[in-house]
């Protein structure tokens, strides 16, 4: 026998231990699950890191109200088939009751208003620590997170003050209303993510293949045609032959043209491909710190 | 091929001045790693700047702060991969008052770079990063001395600085070091071999990140298991299943082995592992898996399972180097928690053996206060038991941090020795 991990099975164990570690030293952990490719895997991995048993972890859902038809359908299939619990935390409540302000303009948004809504979703809930699916190499000042990553009592996280993180000894212990965010798949790139979806064969909302759309052609982003999504005057509707690389909010998750129609195709894809995957995401081109503001306000 | 691409960590230590920031955008952009749209994003900033070339270190700034102050101020984490390895780079800041980020950004580590200005030789900083490699037992040690294209990738230059570095490294414990004459800025050795330096046999540095084997880093002696948490199934098909999930952390178990139970002493056998794909006949670390035992035995979190003939040491009392990481002052007298595998203890720092100048790498025995970034031997009295290896044999049962209950916020972290 050769006693050698290979880079998926050293990526999965260390996922594995994250997990572990966090139902061991929190009271009431969740999953943050949005339907994206990312969230899929960490609940892959939590099904795998407790098996026989169940996933001792609740799903919850930042809801925007923005969704794909078909990441909710998917979402409620894989509640059901991993007997898991689900709670959703919707966006429409918080602007009903005056804590979030809806955004006005052309390029209104509800990206940053999921902050506040998942910040609500976890007080009411008595959540002490969210899983999410964040990984390094998304984005500039995701590069600095931690496995562990400590938010105050307002949910901010102060990237300038971040604990150490040494060996594998996470510390997580905190104060009364305090909470973490834990990224159990930090060291994970993109390609990895479909590497492993390959290997597991983990199932997938169908928006990550290829399929026929009205897509709206907004300068360089192609985006979904839907009911939510403000018209521009200088919008083009198409029908093009797309599929999605990052799944949230439907007004501001760019699509690409492709031909991709499963997973090994799509890691052909983006080997042969050369663009940031972030890179049609609306949400981060606002600045060039959006990410890191965000998340300084309580972002994932 | 995908089946045995491993894995290589390394880090990276060194100030903006010594092209730290080019050299591994040099090394992401030469691999091909960066998207076109990044690319571009840098080329108008270094337009914009006035730079006729793109700046290279653009790509691994990450933080508005550290933007604004042109410094790296925290660990950050690239990546990149090739045919046959996926590389995992922890790259830190150099200046002396970040000797933390450094211990840090060393602590997984299988190699260092460390980077040599050639113009500027070996300086203090260049002796502070070995030094903290060597502590934190990093195998393999990389010199790049770089700006070659500065002293005009002259041999002498090189070699000069080959020589000083050996005469001082000769007493740090560290098994492999080599030399790399390089331009970062110019993209010489880095990925691709160098023309302008044609006196120099050896391998680029990608060549020798690919190469470095990392086989023998991994304990797979001494079997070391600590529990992260029991596990409890009676429900559906699983009838009664009762197994402790963890991660071996050195070492291999069979179905049928014994094993002991620290602390407590207590004897049983694996009936079963559960591993990522299902039951299997072994494992071996750093797998995460779960044990099940043929007995019913008292066993939480914390409790560590090893073989009968191979124990690990217990202790009250030990003695460690430790470096300080809070910005929170040690208090003397104060009881900390010492959290160690997935167990936690109270300790008290008893006495202060010596404190690291970290200018000039001497031991000061005179020093009795401790502050943020110190490297010190203290000696701990520990409130109960716990098992222990020597660090230099085994990482992850000879380390531990040191937690102020009170504020939460991990002091230091220390290496047993």
């Amino acid at each position: 026998m050769n006693y050698r991990l290979n880079y998926l099975e050293e990526l999965e164990a260390e996922a594995v231990f994250v997990l572990r570690e966090t139902f061991a030293q929190f009271q009431n952990p969740c999953i943050l699950f949005s339907g994206g490719k990312d969230s899929i895997v960490v609940t892959h991995l939590a099904a795998k890191a407790f098996a026989p048993g169940p996933i001792p972890f609740t799903l919850l859902h930042i809801d925007t109200g923005h969704n794909f038809p078909e990441t909710i359908q998917f979402r409620d299939e894989l509640v059901e088939r991993l007997n898991v619990r689900l709670v959703v935390g919707k966006v429409e409540d918080s602007i009903k009751d005056h804590t979030v302000q809806e955004e006005l303009g052309p390029n209104a948004n509800r990206n940053r208003a999921q902050s506040i809504t998942l910040l609500e979703s976890m007080e009411s809930n008595g959540f002490d620590a969210a899983i999410g699916g964040g990984r390094r190499d998304e984005e500039k000042a995701r590069a600095k997170e931690r496995f562990f990553s400590h938010r105050d009592a307002f949910g901010q996280w102060d990237p300038k003050n971040q604990g150490p993180e040494i060996w594998h000894l996470y510390n997580g212990r905190k104060n009364q209303g305090e909470q973490f965010r834990i990224f159990p798949i930090s060291n994970w790139t993109e390609l990895d993510v479909w590497e492993y979806m390959l290997k597991e064969n983990i199932a997938l909302p169908s928006l990550y293949f290829t399929h026929d759309r009205p897509c709206v052609r907004r300068k360089e982003s192609i985006l979904a045609q839907s009911a939510y999504l403000i018209p521009h005057e200088s919008d083009k509707l198409v029908d093009l032959n797309i599929r999605f690389r990052t799944i949230g909010d439907m007004t501001i998750s760019g699509a690409m043209e492709s031909t991709a129609s499963t997973v090994a195709e799509i890691i052909a894809e983006l080997k042969e491909m050369n663009q940031s995957e972030r890179g049609n995401r609306a949400d981060d081109f606002r600045s060039e710190s959006s990410m890191e503001d965000r998340k300084k306000e309580g972002y994932f | 091929m995908a089946q045995t691409k491993d894995i290589l960590r390394f880090t990276t230590a060194g100030s903006v001045d010594d092209g730290k920031s080019t050299l591994i955008g040099r090394l992401l952009y030469d691999c091909k790693q960066i998207p076109q749209d990044q690319i571009d994003t840098v080329q108008r900033i270094s337009e914009r700047k006035g730079l006729t070339d793109i700046d290279l270190s653009l790509f691994t700034d990450g933080l508005k702060d550290e933007r604004a102050q042109g410094i790296t101020i925290d660990v950050a984490y690239r990546y990149f991969t090739t045919e046959n390895r996926k590389f995992i780079i922890a790259d830190t800041p150099g200046h002396l008052q970040y000797t933390r980020n450094m211990v840090t950004g060393a602590s997984t580590a299988n190699a260092a770079i460390i980077l040599i200005d050639a113009r500027k030789g070996v300086v203090e900083q260049t002796r502070r990063h070995s030094f903290i490699a060597s502590l934190l037992q990093i195998q393999h040690l990389i010199v790049c001395v770089n700006k070659m294209d500065l002293v005009n990738y002259s041999k002498e230059a090189f070699e000069q600085i080959v020589s000083s570095f050996q005469d001082f490294s000769a007493k740090l414990a560290i098994v492999d070091v080599q030399f790399i004459p390089i331009s970062a800025l110019q993209g010489d050795n880095v990925v691709h071999r160098s023309e302008k330096i044609d006196w120099y046999q050896g391998a680029t540095l990608l060549h020798t990140l690919e190469n470095l084997s990392v086989a023998n880093e991994i304990n797979l002696i001494d079997f070391r298991f600590p529990v992260q948490h029991p596990v409890r199934v009676d429900q559906g098909s699983v009838q009664d299943y009762r197994a402790y999930a963890g991660r071996i952390e050195s070492g291999i178990v069979r179905v049928g082995d014994e094993v002991i139970v620290l602390p407590g002493n207590q004897g049983s056998k694996i009936k079963s592992i559960m591993g990522m794909n299902g039951p299997q006949e072994e494992a071996f670390a750093p797998q995460s898996i779960s044990l099940e035992l043929t007995d019913e035995l008292d066993i939480s979190r914390g409790n560590i399972l090893v073989k009968p003939n191979n124990q690990p040491e217990e202790v009250r009392q030990l003695s460690a180097m430790i470096c300080l990481m809070s910005s929170q002052a040690y208090i003397p007298g104060r009881k900390y928690i010492l959290r160690y595998t997935t167990n936690e203890v109270k300790a008290l720092i008893k006495s202060i053996l010596y404190v690291y100048d970290m200018e000039s790498l001497k031991r000061d025995e005179e020093q009795t206060a401790l502050q943020t970034n110190d490297i010190a031997r203290v000696s701990l009295q520990l409130a109960g038991p716990i098992y222990i290896d020597e660090y230099c044999k085994n990482k992850a049962t000879g380390s531990f941090i040191l937690i102020d209950e009170q504020s939460n916020q991990t002091l230091a972290v220390g290496m047993i020795s």
